[in-house]
């Protein structure tokens, strides 16, 4: 992206007719929002789309009827189409496209749920904002170590491998101490350990870092798969067999509705990942180490100038994303699941891509995850209720909305200018 | 410049190596002797040097021929670094053989009192599954018959075929200047429609292989065009579009195989129509043995690589993209139009790659597993052949010898298939990074030493 920046700024500046991207963007939600007002309100059934506020059909439940509720969702989104073509206030841009999109979505949930065969036409909503969290929570980790490694200047292509290494090593140091905290901190260590490889090679011996990152990646499969074999599947008893971090109910809060029973009768890494994104985001944009970590991204030349020390920090924060990660990992072995070979499956990549998709910014990350692990359950949902539209369709859509992110439709996205170039001390 | 190397660096530094203008990504230092012309003409306080330096090559050429070759042997020359590469990646393999076999691991717990035991157990373990390595890729010393004595051959080629499309693929992506991380992905694609053309249409033998094999040529094309034209449009980071397009790919292939007209009648998963026999490739040596025509078809693709690269207009304005685009622009190069070129023909020879997967002998159906790790592998190809079309298929050489000798690994010596993985990620790793290698064996500086291996850039 560095190539792109330079030519960018210039288009931005100077060809500013009546197309602006603000109106692009506008044309496109007004056409997609009157596509949902005809076409869902056409396939919407007459039968109620129930929105449960719990996890099964019963109790407290908002109600719409279907067809007219499609084509209400989707009106709604056109006019937000509409109102960012017609020209609004810059400030109301990100407002409405996002009232825009959420109609979008509601628009189509709308068919989908009502036409719906009878008995399974209800979206549990309790359980569908727990499965995105679930979904989303290796994607915050793995993305808050792209944040932690990127913002210096070192890219980190290996988040899957720093999330497969945290949750191999988790799941065999807490089995053979039988100790979830044990394996707590060997998943951090795990973790940490590609990330040295990443920080040696790329810092030290100046290999290209996405180079590295994908080699590194498989290196981590290769390692965990070749362990699991040989150690967890002859005797998974005493190697794969870790203990798990129970649920912690959080008083006062666990009683929202909808919010409480999906989020805080959760466990551990959830409150850790949500907790590792406020302190982040602070660190990064209010402590001497942020400004220290972001000058390091964008210029080291001039924060070496000013004292920094350039690679020391960067090999810092490269491990400090590898125990990031490596907990992330753990989320699954010290939590959900016990290991299997290539588990991770790719969460990496979308975390990257909810890394970039966010900006490079935690923030950003975090909702960036939360929408692709919406995808995730939605796709779920979908199947269980016998949709029509095809899981696999939807489980495209991060990495379409990636692809679309990084080509410039959704907002302009810059990496720190220095990502990928190793220091060489002048 | 703070050079990670002690040895190059502890002779005649010399000035030109500390300009900025070297390009620090492909920074490695082994470039030093390739820059003498360069300390040539900067004269200044080298002037004496620059004087001697042509002279120097004279006295060194005086000793015997054998004399020579030791030197050169123990210099950082690619071919030492890559064998010593592979050495330490087996050494490192064989400490994960011995620490995840729990008997052996029982004999170092006394390895003060009987320290033979620990030896001997390791000794044991590790010699008979690299024994197997060898016999399942190259030779069995105890095999009898025509069959059985080519055997290890024979599978060693089937596997190596597509991954030598794949490594061209990535290889003539990485000398334009871009990485493309997306060989597995158009491989998909090209498996995809090279399997449907294959099932599909009722064409007689020979000129169904074709149009299979152009299907999926196509396929793949289609898949590298897209991050081609995004990057010269609209500036989209290829590495990103890639993988993103692997992903997309890989949903599709679960998604078609299930559709009816696609999936097979007869089974009830995921698994297609198997391909007609008039599309597959002909075996080479018979029924018995599984090397068939996709070898050959490799070997051509590799000396079109070269000569599209070396030889061809075009060749010389990737290789210009590559080395700085905004000079290659600057020169009346249409980088946009390089890059979107160079992203279709690296699509199309990984979807050749692909096809292979079902027109060889590997498996004749679509499954969700079907092109198994070759686009990703074909990266591990690409730098361990320095990015060069011959050494690509040396490469893929290795990694399919490998691969046919870690199938024997596994059912002789119940070693996992996952350690193959393991030693092809390390040999990479020492390889990237043959700083590392020259300072573990304290190799002497090669003379023309160009060990540079990755040229692509960050974000």
């Amino acid at each position: 992206m560095s190539t792109m920046a330079v030519p960018d700024v210039a288009v931005a500046q100077v060809d500013e007719g009546f197309w602006t991207r603000t109106r692009k963007i506008g044309a496109v939600l007004l056409a997609l929002g009157v596509l949902a007002a005809v076409l869902f309100g056409a396939l919407a059934t007459d039968q109620q789309a129930r929105f449960t506020l719990s996890e099964t059909e019963g109790g407290a439940a908002l109600e719409i009827h279907g067809t007219v509720g499609a084509i209400l969702f989707g009106v709604i989104a056109a006019a937000a189409g509409a109102a960012l073509m017609a020209g609004v206030p810059k400030r109301w841009f990100t407002v409405l496209l996002g009232v825009g999109l959420v109609a979008f979505v509601l628009s189509f949930l709308c068919w989908q749920v009502s036409a719906a065969p009878e008995g399974r036409n209800f979206m549990p909503l309790v359980n569908i904002v727990r499965g995105t969290f679930i979904l989303a929570l290796p994607l915050i980790f793995g993305a808050l170590a792209g944040v932690l490694c990127e913002r210096s200047g070192v890219v980190n292509v290996a988040i899957e491998g720093q999330l497969l290494m945290g949750a191999f090593s988790g799941a065999l140091f807490g089995s053979l101490s039988g100790s979830v905290w044990v394996g707590l901190v060997a998943a951090a260590i795990g973790g940490a350990f590609i990330s040295l490889l990443l920080a040696v090679f790329a810092i030290r011996y100046l290999v290209d870092q996405v180079v590295m990152g994908i080699v590194l990646n498989l290196l981590a499969v290769g390692i965990t798969g070749f362990l699991y074999e040989r150690l967890m599947q002859t005797n998974a008893e005493k190697y794969n067999s870790a203990p798990r971090f129970s649920n912690w109910e959080i008083p006062l809060l666990r009683d929202i509705p909808v919010l409480g029973p999906a989020l805080f009768r959760s466990n551990i890494f959830l409150y850790l990942g949500l907790l590792l994104v406020l302190v982040i985001h602070i660190a990064l944009f209010r402590t001497r180490w942020g400004l220290r970590t972001r000058a390091v991204g964008e210029h080291p030349t001039a924060a070496d100038t000013l004292g920094v020390k350039v690679l020391g920090l960067r090999y810092r924060n490269v491990l400090l994303a590898g125990v990031v990660a490596g907990i992330g990992g753990a989320s699954y072995t010290l939590a959900l699941y016990s290991f299997t070979k290539n588990m991770i499956g790719g969460k990496g990549f979308i975390a990257l891509a909810a890394l970039i998709f966010g900006r490079w910014s935690p923030t950003g990350a975090l909702l960036a995850a939360l929408f692709f692990g919406f995808a995730d359950q939605l796709g779920t949902y979908l199947g269980a209720i016998g949709s029509s539209i095809p899981s696999q369709f939807l489980a495209m859509l991060p990495y379409l909305a990636t692809m679309l992110a990084v080509a410039g439709l959704v907002g302009k996205v810059r990496a720190p200018a220095a990502d990928g170039k190793p220091y060489i001390k002048g | 410049m703070n050079n990670p190397n002690p040895v190059s660096g502890s002779s005649d530094r010399d000035p030109v190596s500390g300009s900025p203008d070297r390009d620090p990504v492909s920074g490695s230092p082994d470039k030093d002797p390739a820059t003498e012309a360069a300390r040539v003409a900067a004269g200044g306080a080298n002037r004496a040097a620059a004087v001697t330096a042509p002279k120097r090559p004279e006295p060194e050429a005086r000793p015997s021929l054998g004399r020579l070759f030791l030197d050169n042997l123990w210099a950082a020359n690619t071919v030492t670094v890559t064998v010593l590469a592979v050495l330490l990646a087996m050494f490192v393999g064989a400490v994960l053989i011995i620490v995840s076999d729990p008997d052996v691991l029982a004999t170092y717990g006394y390895i003060t009192a009987r320290p033979l035991d620990a030896l001997n157990a390791s000794w044991t373990v590790v010699s008979e599954a690299y024994a197997n390595l060898f016999k399942g890729a190259i030779f069995d010393p105890e095999a009898s018959g025509f069959t059985a004595v080519l055997s290890p051959i024979s599978e060693t080629l089937t596997y190596t075929a597509p991954l030598v499309f794949t490594g061209l693929s990535v290889a003539l992506a990485f000398r334009g200047g871009l990485f493309n991380i997306g060989a597995q992905g158009q491989a998909t694609i090209g498996v995809i429609l090279a399997a449907l053309a294959g099932f599909l249409l009722p064409l007689p033998p020979v000129l169904h292989l074709i149009v299979a094999l152009l299907a999926g040529a196509v396929g793949g094309a289609l898949w590298g065009f897209i991050p081609g034209i995004l990057k010269a449009r609209a500036g989209a980071h290829e590495v990103i579009n890639t993988i993103m397009l692997n992903y997309v790919a890989v949903y599709f292939l679960s998604w078609i195989i299930i559709q009816s007209g696609v999936q097979n009648p007869d089974r009830a998963d995921a698994i297609s129509k198997p391909v007609d026999s008039s599309a597959q490739f002909p075996r080479l040596l018979g029924g018995d043995l599984r090397v068939h025509a996709g070898i050959l078809l490799a070997v051509l693709a590799t000396w079109f690589v070269a000569w599209l690269l070396n030889r061809s207009t075009f060749g010389f304005e990737l290789r210009a993209v590559g080395a700085n685009p905004d000079a290659a622009r600057t020169a009346g190069i249409s980088v946009a139009k390089t890059y979107v070129l160079m992203m279709a023909i690296a699509g199309l020879l990984a979807g050749l790659g692909g096809s292979q997967m079902v027109l060889g002998s590997t498996a004749n159906a679509l499954t969700p597993l079907v092109v198994a790790q070759i686009g990703f592998d074909g990266i591990l190809v690409a730098l361990l052949g320095r990015v060069k079309p011959w050494g690509v298929l040396l490469a893929a050489l290795l990694f399919g010898a490998l691969q046919a000798g870690g199938n024997r690994m596994q059912s002789y010596s119940g070693i996992s298939l996952e350690l193959v993985t393991v030693l092809q990620a390390l040999i990479v790793i020492f390889i990237a990074a043959p700083a590392l290698v020259k300072a573990i064996f304290q190799l002497r500086a090669a003379r023309a030493a160009r060990l540079q291996t990755s040229l692509a850039k960050g974000w």
